[in-house]
């Protein structure tokens, strides 16, 4: 018990400061960084409560994926250098009243929402998630994924697409004058289409690549 | 506390037993690789170091540790020294739940193949880290080139392991393992074995596909910047990482510790062996294909990951969930 509560706090404390330093780190590169090293410890959380599938999915897609995806960007835009002075911020400048109202209203959601698992234990009783031990957390996860929140699921699964469709749309554009190769037909080339025998006329030469 | 204390030596007893072998073998299997390559271009190889230049790698090693190790003084330090320890970390800690035998594993858990999944994909900081912080040129084209192809690649191999999950309805891989004692995987889901092996070379950055440090465009890639025991463990988790890939493949594939026939000669032969036969007889696939191919460009690359290895994949689980739905063959526990 005494270990597993060592373990539980080293992540946790690991967990808090990890998001503390996202906000504070001067370096954007390393508020990334700590991101992930934030998601991380997130999900030995995860594991210690013995949601390891959760715990392995949350690896998988957010610190494999996602956050790469994220350090991409970061790494592309070249704002590493820049030096973040938000205590220092311009007169008139709206980011920390803004910033602290958002941060207020998700505090306040998280506390109607777990006020409510308090006082309404009824609403707890809605999942069927079994406690069971012999069915495996992966399994218990896909009998009610699939079953009764398929719609809500596959909603989700829509949105993303859209999302991702969206994207695309908006950065996608023809680009004109950009020679292209197709690999189509690069690959149907014959030998004799690939070699041509032409007679070239006394200082004119050949005009190639048409 | 003496409780305590016995676990934690006999744990490490195993730990110990599991990587001193692989740290041996990503050794030999270097000497391997290059003896390989050698042969292919019918050249000589390392032969000069021991008998049949079986001791090459040592001899690397020593070099490198007496080297000097070079930190370029515009990087970003810390995570500079970080990147080759996250890489030869990673790979080194995937094979904790690779089984080698019925009870043979360090730690049998539920979700096995996810976990696997999941280190093989942070596999990718190492190269990213290194890269960026290396506040260099090449080492960050060969960065952020490697970032886009490990993490599209991974999509296919993600589809993959998928499809061996809905023959088998388990996540742990010693069950992967049982369930091909009738036939190997590598049988109905022939197609996806080429995927996954192809995907495995992109994924290990191996040629074709070792554009993150394509030498005649990049000088070394995200490693240019490195020397000496540092460059040594990126080498290192590289060779471990594709060993990795290989004990990944005949696990899923190949029927891991299993014997191909359950009969009298090939029944004396402990099974630990026979996973080392199949990540063997694997991982010269890889050298040899890392002989004979030559390798893609860029856009290639991408366009074979995502047009053709992702819908190709996904129609695969379609097909394979859908036959195994009509025939009735549904693992269902």
């Amino acid at each position: 018990m005494i270990t597993h509560a060592i373990f539980f706090y080293t992540f946790a404390l690991v967990a808090i400061i990890s998001a503390l330093m996202v906000t504070i780190s001067k370096n954007t590169v390393h508020s990334v960084f700590f991101l992930i090293l934030d998601f991380i410890s997130i999900s030995c959380l995860f594991i210690m409560i013995g949601a390891e599938f959760l715990g392995m999915i949350m690896l998988i897609v957010y610190v494999g994926a996602v956050a790469v995806l994220f350090l991409f960007v970061v790494m592309m835009l070249n704002v590493a250098q820049q030096k973040n002075q938000w205590f220092a911020a311009e007169k008139g400048s709206t980011h920390i009243p803004v910033g602290l109202i958002v941060s207020l209203i998700i505090f306040f959601e998280i506390i109607i929402v777990v006020g409510g698992w308090k006082y309404k234990p009824e609403l707890l009783d809605s999942s069927k998630l079994s406690n069971t031990m012999d069915l495996s957390n992966t399994h218990s996860i896909g009998s009610v994924l699939y079953t009764d929140y398929i719609l809500l699921f596959q909603l989700a699964g829509m949105i993303l697409l859209v999302s991702m469709i969206g994207a695309i749309v908006l950065t996608f554009r023809k680009r004109i004058g950009v020679k292209k190769q197709s690999y189509i037909k690069q690959i149907s080339r014959e030998r004799n289409e690939g070699v041509e025998l032409v007679d070239v006329e006394k200082n004119k030469g050949v005009k190639i690549d048409v | 506390m003496l409780e305590y204390l016995n676990f934690l030596f006999s744990e490490t007893y195993k730990i110990l037993f599991l990587l001193i072998p692989i740290l041996v073998s990503v050794a030999m299997i270097v000497w391997l690789d290059r003896r390989v390559w050698a042969f292919v271009q019918k050249r000589r190889g390392p032969n000069v170091v021991g008998p049949f230049g079986l001791l090459q790698s040592l001899a690397d090693a020593l070099k490198y540790i007496f080297k000097e190790i070079i930190i370029p003084a515009s990087s970003n330090k810390t995570i500079f020294i970080l990147a080759p320890i996250v890489t030869m970390t990673l790979a080194l800690v995937a094979w904790a739940v690779i089984p080698f035998g019925k009870n043979i594993v360090l730690s049998d858990i539920n979700v096995g193949i996810l976990y696997l999944f999941a280190i093989s994909s942070l596999g990718v900081y190492g190269i990213i880290m290194g890269g960026w912080a290396s506040n260099s040129k090449y080492p960050f084209l060969g960065s952020i080139r490697s970032a886009a192809q490990m993490v599209s690649y991974e999509v296919s191999i993600g589809v993959i392991i998928i499809n061996v999950l809905l023959c088998v309805g388990s996540l742990n891989l010693n069950d992967i393992v049982l369930a091909q004692q009738k036939i190997w995987f590598i049988v109905p889901l022939f197609p996806m074995f080429i995927i996954f092996f192809i995907s495995a070379l992109a994924e290990t950055n191996r040629p074709p596909f070792d554009l993150p440090e394509a030498e005649a465009e990049l000088v070394a890639g995200y490693q240019t910047e490195y020397s000496g025991m540092m460059y040594a463990m990126f080498w290192l988790g590289e060779y471990a990482n594709i060993l990795l890939m290989c004990a990944m493949g005949s696990i899923l594939f190949l029927g891991g510790w299993l014997s191909p026939i359950e009969a009298y000669p090939f029944n004396l032969i402990p099974s630990p062996l026979w996973l080392i036969f199949k990540i063997l007889f694997l991982f010269l696939l890889f050298s040899l294909v890392k002989a004979i191919v030559p390798r893609y460009r860029y856009d290639q690359l991408m366009r074979l990951g995502w047009k053709i290895f992702l819908p190709l994949s996904l129609a695969w689980v379609v097909l394979t969930s859908s036959y195994l739905f009509y025939f009735d063959l549904l693992p269902v526990n």
